[in-house]
């Protein structure tokens, strides 16, 4: 009896998962079948952004650093006002073509200062940035909590094409969407735009108007231009490292390829005339 | 060292003669992996996973060690120090934190092909069932490793990740909730769970190694397994390990690396989640929690269970978890065919097959969103994963009548010759 | 032989074992070929590695230090950080001055005079790291009341260096002069350095 059960508890225990999950499927598909998921307006009304195209895109993909200049100018003119920029470093903007003495000349000139501390007397204060220094926090005091932007091209799924999309998308909410969904009425104070992922966020759209920044290069400022500008600026603040990483790599697979042929033919000449 | 006609270690220059002598190190080695370990001449290129396993632990040891001088374990301090001393600031960090990320990526694909491997083969059988059950071992460590590992860099996935995988714990009955409380050192992850993760994520490897060894010294008491299941007979049979299986393995490394290269230079962020790069936020789950690829057929699982039969759903979820890697210690006796290889068994490699699409299915259904579909396909599968180890194969090794043996290795690799040399099913 | 393969084809002599180390054809170019080209670029893996564990581009960019003078008094000194070193800033007196130009440069073992060690100028501000040149310490004589050794400058408690009031090593183990960082007078009573 006993030797009976020890040969059959495979058949036990695999027996009760399959029965705990035959179970489990019954209820699944009688709930589905009884209770059908109610549809919600994000589900219908929420869009994918379409894809940018950027010079930074590909294995082989650059900076356009005119683009990316752009677009950091839109940041410190427009989103820096709420939004945080607190893992780059005002000495990394050298990165994107900026000269020693500009990067010195913004770090000085930003609006936000260093707070500083003395540990000795207590005192708290400010100092003006220095190139050394990464950007200052931004404290947000209103509703909602802007998110820092330093990674914000690689933390949404769409990366810039995501961003390019938000902040071209705001608008009025469908009529349609209101017919089908009255309850789901942008709440006060939220706006609506079909690319966040729940359809009301409490940003208010930051690029409004063409020639809401007066570029230096006499790009004309759309805000599709704009968009797109900062978007490339965010992906560069998000790994300034790429264009490094395309060379690098482009520099290893070649390297590897040949050494795929020489230890194909190494390979070969070893095992000549052994059949296996 | 297994065989008779193996190669002995005969040292020319009298500085190895000597140290060979104080310490037979040298010898160890080429028994090991030299001149001196007669290897089945038949293996295919799966037989090339194992070594490339090994690759891949020493690539994380390297690159993780590095990694750890610039990290700075605390709740406050990890994600910038990630995402930005490392990435931006060390010089060739963004190289080394891409290669560790998508390291642990090519350490599960070898693994997991090593595994596969074993399973069509039945290289679990007598008499390797040690190495099948110390490669177990050093599966389960592999898993508990990437795990703290993930949750080093402390966004938003490490954060939800580490909440939600020792809440495992919590559905043991009585002791549960304490348990979860001890392993984080608190009731929620913060700098106690971060530091003795990170700790325990940098002894672990050095355990999976001692493992290793242990795995490797199993396997060379029967020797390796090959194709076609039939143990080596004579000389015919084998070829001396190196130069002929490290050209081998030469070739396959290659590949690993080319493979390799391409994710960590070309899309380094094509494994991992956005939501990692969102600092961890206590207060904030995201809309869509997933565990890294490698989970996902087990996260699957545990997202089966949803009917309490007896026991809480949420128990059986974590037992089903838990059992279905568990069960593979079993395997040596669950399968009784005396046939090891697939190839020769028609039954069990339909079998074999369904399983491994089952696994898929499992993977696709841990990162999907939980609509009622979703969990339809997951309950399913997971019904066969259980199905397929526990009643299936057990059954299958009774009623299977197997494809006739060939009388050994060498007979079986000139028969291929004459045929045209078309491949034994692989 | 007895390991001769019936398989082998007749101009592959060779077993699949045994002789392969001794064959010619087996270990030819390509052989080693592949070998040095993967020697090679695991060489050249290293690299990074190695580098990674220089200074960081952060460490590298910190900003230079500023010093207000205006507190110190003659016969004062202050520290100061530069680099997460100390960093002596001393206001030499006239007496101190003329201690330190009496010594003939050939008594010296790092031979300079106090007028290379300072700017024009401000011939009495005196200013050197904090790390003694023998084997890293801090050297007294800068905090009020620290002992300021034989010479009337530093005194290295670990291993008994002595220096003069121009900061130069006078006895002892140490082998040359604290070093005079890079700086520069920006107003009177500030200084920049690095």
């Amino acid at each position: 009896m006993s030797a009976l059960f020890v040969k059959s508890i495979k058949f036990l225990i695999g027996g009760a998962f399959v029965v705990a999950l035959f179970l489990a499927l019954w209820t699944t598909v009688a709930g589905m079948i009884n209770e059908p998921a109610a549809e919600t307006a994000a589900e219908e009304f929420h869009l994918k952004p379409e894809h940018l195209a950027l010079q930074s895109d590909g294995p082989f993909g650059t900076f356009d650093e005119q683009q990316v200049q752009r677009g950091f100018q839109v940041y410190k003119e427009v989103c820096a006002a709420c939004h945080s920029l607190s893992l780059v470093s005002f000495r990394e903007l050298e990165g994107i073509g900026y000269t020693e003495a500009q990067v010195k000349a913004i770090a000085t000139g930003w609006t936000t200062p260093q707070p500083t501390f003395d540990p000795k007397t207590g005192d708290r204060g400010e100092r003006p940035n220095t190139p050394a220094d990464r950007f200052p926090h931004v404290y947000y005091p209103g509703q909602g909590s802007p998110p820092d932007l330093s990674l914000i091209a690689k933390a949404r799924e769409g990366g810039a094409s995501y961003i390019h999309a938000l902040l071209t998308g705001y608008q009025a909410q469908p009529a349609e969407l209101l017919e089908k969904f009255p309850d789901a009425k942008t709440p006060e104070g939220l706006h609506y735009n079909p690319y966040f992922a729940n359809l009301n966020l409490a940003m208010p759209a930051p690029l409004t108007s063409e020639g809401q920044v007066q570029y230096l290069d006499g790009t004309r400022a759309t805000v599709d231009q704009m968009s797109k500008d900062v978007s490339a600026f965010l992906v560069w603040t998000a790994e300034p490292t790429l264009e490094k990483r395309h060379a690098v790599g482009f520099a290893t697979i070649l390297f590897l390829i040949a050494l795929l042929f020489l230890t194909f033919g190494a390979y070969r000449s070893v095992w000549a005339g052994v059949k296996h | 060292m297994s065989f008779p006609w193996a190669k002995q270690y005969a040292p020319k220059h009298p500085v190895m003669q000597w140290i060979d002598e104080k310490l037979p190190l040298p010898r160890f080695v080429y028994n090991a992996i030299g001149s001196g370990y007669p290897v089945p001449r038949n293996l295919n290129y799966f037989w090339n996973f194992g070594v490339l396993s090994g690759v891949a632990l020493v690539c994380q040891i390297v690159t993780g060690v590095i990694l750890a001088m610039h990290f700075h374990s605390s709740a406050a301090g990890a994600f910038e120090s990630v995402n930005g001393t490392i990435m931006r600031d060390v010089n060739a960090g963004w190289f080394l934190r891409f290669a560790h990320a998508n390291g642990a990526s090519m350490f599960f694909i070898v693994v997991y092909t090593h595994i596969a491997r074993g399973l069509y083969y039945g290289s679990y059988k007598a008499p390797r069932e040690m190495v099948w059950l110390l490669g177990v071992v050093i599966f389960l460590l592999l898993m508990a490793t990437a795990f703290m590992g993930y949750v080093l860099p402390w966004g938003q996935m490490s954060f939800w990740g580490a909440q939600v995988i020792t809440g495992f714990f919590s559905a043991i009955p009585v002791v549960g909730d304490w348990i979860r409380i001890w392993l984080l050192g608190g009731y929620a992850p913060d700098d106690a769970a971060l530091n003795r993760f990170f700790s325990l994520h940098y002894l672990l490897p050095f355990v999976i190694a001692a493992v290793v060894i242990l795995h490797i010294w199993a396997l060379h008491i029967p020797g390796s397994s090959n194709p076609t299941g039939v143990e080596v007979k004579d000389e015919q049979d084998t070829v001396p390990f190196h130069p002929y299986y490290t050209a081998k393995d030469g070739l396959g490394l290659v590949v690993f690396l080319i493979v390799f290269a391409l994710l960590i230079f070309f899309a380094p962020d094509m494994l991992g989640h956005p939501d990692n790069y969102i600092p961890a936020n206590p207060l904030s789950t995201p809309a869509h929690i997933v565990p890294e690829w490698y989970f996902l057929p087990f996260y699957a699982i545990l997202k089966s269970f949803t009917f309490d039969l007896i026991l809480p759903a949420k128990l059986w979820g974590v037992l089903a978890m838990f059992g279905s890697i568990l069960l593979m210690f079993f395997l040596p006796w669950l399968d009784k065919s005396p046939v090891r290889s697939g190839s020769y068994r028609p039954m069990y490699r339909i079998f074999f097959w369904i399983m491994i699409v089952d696994v898929f299915v499992l993977g696709y259904v841990g990162g999907a969103e939980p609509i009622a579909r979703n969990v339809i396909l997951g309950q399913i599968a997971s019904m066969y994963y259980f199905a397929h180890f526990l009643i299936i194969v057990p059954i299958v090794s009774r009623l299977e009548r197997p494809k006739p043996l060939p009388n050994s290795i060498t007979e079986a690799v000139l028969a291929k010759g004459k045929s045209g040399e078309t491949a034994v099913s692989a | 032989m007895a390991t001769l393969d019936q398989a082998v084809p007749p101009e592959g002599a060779a077993g699949p074992e045994g002789e392969s180390l001794e064959n010619p054809r087996r270990r030819d170019w390509l052989q080693y070929a592949a070998v040095s080209f993967g020697a090679v670029g695991a060489g050249v893996v290293v690299l990074p590695l190695i580098n990674s564990m220089n200074p960081s581009a952060d460490v590298l960019a910190q900003s230079t230090t500023e010093v207000d003078l205006s507190a110190i008094e003659p016969g004062q000194a202050i520290k100061a950080t530069f680099r997460k070193q100390p960093l002596f800033v001393r206001n030499l007196t006239q007496k101190e001055i003329d201690e330190a130009n009496a010594v003939p440069l050939s008594a010296l073992r790092d031979p300079q005079t106090l007028a290379e060690r300072t700017k024009e100028g401000h011939e009495n501000w005196l200013i050197t790291l904090g790390v003694c040149t023998h084997l890293g310490c801090v050297p007294l004589g800068a905090g009020e009341g620290e002992n300021r050794g034989p010479f009337g400058g530093y005194f290295c408690p670990c291993h008994g260096s002595a220096y003069d009031t121009a900061a130069r090593i006078r006895q002892g183990p140490a082998p040359s002069n604290l070093v005079v960082p890079d700086y520069e007078f920006t107003s009177d009573t500030t200084v920049t350095v690095g």
